[in-house]
């Protein structure tokens, strides 16, 4: 029986697509698991594989089931294919298509635009966990070091979402995209994942919270609007991932909140009134505000770059043929098309930086920007709350969208955080000053030591507030196994 | 006054304002501006959706108020208020009936009771008699000996595609066919399951109980007549506290009689799945009449002792002297009091209500043995979620 809402585990891998009946796919994603499995244990190391790991896993993908968990080992998590339910009579939300019955089968016309799309986005998901590999052995706590292999398996299982999706709908070309999202590697000399900013390794653990709260965000953007897709089953797909992005947003927005927490706790202890105090602060072992400010300054620009260009006839186009909606498409009181609709964006006159009327549809990448601009402001007004909170001094900031960027209207323009334009020279002189430098990410390193206590932290990090799944502050998130 | 109100609220220092459980609600009782996210207690039906894709645990907040805090009161938190003094009366065992039935099951504990810190989160409550499960009979086999006068059945349920997951120590309700005196449909009856959460066979994720067939007994004679192929409903899953530790270093004992033995058949099942080459960890004291009326004599004897130490106690064998589980206990008095003082030791007992008092006993003449207070170490192991009772 299957009812498309139940996770069904009569094959070996699990879902609520019904894929036992559909012997074609079934057959095609069979021939796939092995290259994955051999991605996933060649990729963590192997003390981890064998431990026990408190992970949530889909039992149904209705609010009551999806969030189950145990101890699990992670080559034993159960990755697979959920969609979210189908909406009845759902219809295209957005362009020349608006109201027509969603697409239950690719359109012949999108065909190369969507498979485009649906690559771009699964080659990020196993990037990031590439990316994340050698965190584990750095983790300042068990809670934290589930709270990665949480977030490593969900995308994994991301990336099953897109291979299934290939698989079903693009036949053969499915295929071989399937097979290249294993063949591309983070960092690769030979066949680099697609996207620059996931070709860096994460070096350290706030890096690791600065990426999944400024990249993985907009990760989540870019989902929201494929969800608002008219190609149903890519929509379905991207509702159901977005429930697991929340737990990366979690992540990121509660990780960098608990190392700002403890190096105000430090700073009035110590009774260090002066943020900029730093070599006083940094001998507490924790991480002083202006360096959080940079590592914030660097994620927050490189993410930024991931919307591409502000005026884009691409994501005209997807938008116009009902591929790719807006952020919250549905809520939006317009006529979803954007005919006459004018959009304000970034523009570079007379050297200097004004703001010009576009049409909406050729703006749709700015647009998704700003929203995602807002969304992150949000986290860093609670992080202030937090500063706030014990007394210190300092404010976090988003800097001006201008300031290092490599993509887009200010590219190869060198601005100061606060927007002004500046001379390479000017920028250079300052640069320290805004952006981490060697010298910042060896000191974050000299703090990056493991703690495998449950219950204990590392020097530089507050223990979360609130356990995962309300466990108590000494549970032992992972069992490590002991070789 | 209004009568004092249960209110659903977010905690806004907590919550990362991903919107997911407005997403998730099904009333559109969530709502936020820039500032927080908030639930309005007039749509609010405590159905839960929201609970479980909360990432953070900032939604699972409450507080009792005469009148519940409006949107805007909400809207200019930035922390949640303190809950104010008001007498509640917080007595939802008296509204549901399962409910009911559990927390008396569970009386014998001498208090409330609580899951074991590394235990499993449990599914509770997924059907009801409004949206029962539908499972497929697909064996049932009797457990005592032909000659015995006690039936005890083995019953194995399918469920097809449908979830139902269940962990060991969790009951099912089962809900006989017709209609009684009043013309209203039966309530259901609860069960626990005998089998390991990734089902009797592993993987297939199918359902076994454990059924003794009552003389009169309506739905102990329905169970026990199933024949494979027949049909049945079921509510459930439920109890969220008599549940095993995960983890692997924890020692349990467990003592039961009869069908008793049910929960501890699943508990044993999955440890050995889980965790074959474990040693000594569990002990099972077990009391029957004679061997032949002990549920799974045959396939217990099979389990190496180094894995699991078994003691009978049989009242009623022809030609020995009659023992009881307390009896057992007492024999291993030293195994009994190493379990009581380490943090890690578990003690369970199920069966029926008649053995409490036996068990009780021989527990408190073995603490006071070794000069300790079995009273207070019973207390601190139940906080603790290590001591556990169900006996009907």
């Amino acid at each position: 029986m299957s009812d498309l809402i139940n996770v069904s585990y009569d094959t070996q891998i699990p879902n609520n697509v019904g894929l036992s009946s559909d012997k074609r796919v079934l057959k095609a994603l069979e021939k796939w698991h092995p290259g994955y499995i051999n991605w996933w244990n060649d990729l963590i190391p192997q003390k981890f594989q064998e431990s026990l790991v408190y992970l949530r896993t889909a039992v149904s993908v209705d609010p009551k089931g999806w969030a189950k968990f145990d101890y699990v080992k992670m080559p034993d998590y159960r990755w697979g294919v959920l969609l979210a339910p189908q909406v009845e009579d759902r219809r295209i939300p957005c362009g020349e298509h608006y109201g027509e019955p969603a697409w239950q089968e690719v359109p012949g016309e999108y065909r190369s635009m969507l498979r485009r799309l649906i690559v771009i986005q699964g080659d990020t998901e196993p990037a990031s966990v590439e990316q994340q590999r050698f965190l584990g052995l750095t983790a300042p706590s068990l809670y934290d070091l589930r709270n990665l292999f949480q977030v490593n398996v969900e995308e994994g299982r991301h990336l099953w979402a897109m291979v299934y999706l290939l698989h079903k709908y693009f036949g053969r070309d499915g295929r071989e995209e399937a097979d290249d999202l294993l063949r591309r590697s983070s960092g690769s000399d030979e066949a680099p994942r697609m996207l620059g900013a996931f070709n860096e390794e994460t070096p350290d653990w706030l890096s690791f919270f600065m990426f999944t709260y400024f990249t993985d965000r907009d990760g989540k953007m870019q989902l929201e609007s494929l969800a608002q897709s008219g190609f149903d089953p890519l929509s379905r797909t991207c509702r159901f991932m977005l429930t697991e992005e929340a737990h990366h947003m979690f992540v990121g927005e509660t990780g960098v909140g608990r190392t700002i927490q403890k190096t105000c706790e430090a700073m009035i202890e110590a009774g260090i009134d002066d943020p900029y105090d730093i070599d006083k602060i940094r001998a507490l072992g924790v991480i002083d505000l202006p360096t959080i400010q940079k590592k914030l300054n660097l994620h927050y620009t490189l993410s930024l770059d991931l919307f591409g260009q502000e005026v884009s006839t691409n994501a005209a186009n997807a938008f116009n043929s009902g591929i790719k909606g807006r952020f919250m498409e549905s809520r939006i009181k317009d006529d979803h098309k954007l005919n006459d609709a004018t959009y304000d964006v970034w523009d570079f006159e007379d050297g200097k930086l004004v703001r010009k009327s576009v049409p909406a549809l050729t703006a749709i990448n700015m647009r998704l920007r700003d929203d995602y601009t807002k969304d992150a402001a949000g986290g860093v007004g609670r992080w202030n709350k937090i500063i706030e909170k014990t007394g210190v001094k300092f404010e976090m900031a988003l800097p001006h969208e201008s300031f290092h960027r490599q993509i887009g209207v200010f590219a190869g323009k060198t601005f100061a955080p606060d927007g002004t334009l500046l001379s390479q020279e000017e920028f250079d002189a300052k640069s320290g000053e805004w952006l981490p430098s060697k010298a910042d990410g060896d000191f974050i390193q000299s703090l990056m030591t493991p703690v495998t206590e449950p219950g204990q932290y590392a020097s530089w990090i507050a223990p979360p507030k609130v356990g995962i799944d309300n466990k108590p502050g000494d549970f032992e998130y992972v069992k490590l196994h002991m070789a | 006054m209004n009568k004092p109100l249960k209110q659903h609220v977010i905690d806004p220092e907590i919550c990362i304002r991903c919107y997911t459980c407005e997403m998730a609600c099904p009333v559109e009782a969530i709502e936020h501006d820039d500032n927080n996210v908030v639930v309005d207690a007039s749509k609010c039906n405590f159905c839960m959706d929201c609970i479980p894709v909360c990432p953070t645990g900032s939604i699972d907040n409450w507080r009792v108020v005469a009148d519940p805090y409006s949107l805007d009161d909400q809207y200019e938190w930035m922390e949640l208020p303190e809950q104010e003094e008001i007498e509640a009366n917080e007595d939802e065992a008296e509204e549901d009936p399962i409910a009911a039935l559990l927390a008396q099951a569970h009386a014998g504990a001498g208090g409330k009771a609580k899951a074991p810190a590394t235990a499993s989160k449990p599914a509770i409550n997924m059907y009801n008699l409004g949206k029962p499960a539908e499972a497929t009979v697909t064996g049932n086999f009797r457990l005592t000996e032909a000659g015995s006068d006690s039936d005890v059945r083995h019953i194995i349920l399918d469920l097809g595609g449908l979830p139902f997951p269940v962990l060991e120590g969790q009951s099912l309700g089962i809900i006989a066919p017709g209609k009684d005196a009043d013309g209203k449909a039966h309530l259901p009856r609860l069960y626990s399951v005998s089998s390991p959460r990734d089902g009797e066979r592993a993987g297939y994720h199918n359902i076994s109980l454990t059924v003794k067939r009552e003389e009169h007994g309506l739905c102990s004679n329905y169970i026990c007549d199933l024949k494979v192929g027949d049909k049945v409903s079921l509510t459930g899953p439920f109890g969220a506290t008599f549940l095993m530790p995960s983890d692997p270093e924890a020692h349990l004992l467990m003592i039961c009689t009869g069908t008793g033995s049910a929960p501890f058949r699943a508990f044993t099942m999955h440890r050995q799945r889980e965790f074959p080459s474990l040693n000594g960890s569990l002990t099972l004291v077990f009391g029957a009449r004679r061997p032949a009326e002990l549920p799974y004599f045959g396939p217990l004897k099979k389990v190496p002792d180094s894995f699991m130490s078994k003691l009978f106690a049989f009242s009623r064998e022809t030609g020995e002297k009659k023992a009881y589980v307390q009896d057992r206990l007492r024999d291993e008095a030293d195994r009994v009091l190493t379990l009581m003082k380490d943090p890690k030791g578990y003690i369970y007992i199920c069966g029926l209500k008649a053995m409490e008092q036996g068990v009780d006993q021989a527990l408190s003449d073995i603490a006071r043995s070794a000069g300790l207070d079995w009273m207070a170490i019973r207390d601190e192991m139940r906080e603790d979620g290590r001591y556990h009772v169900e006996t009907y």
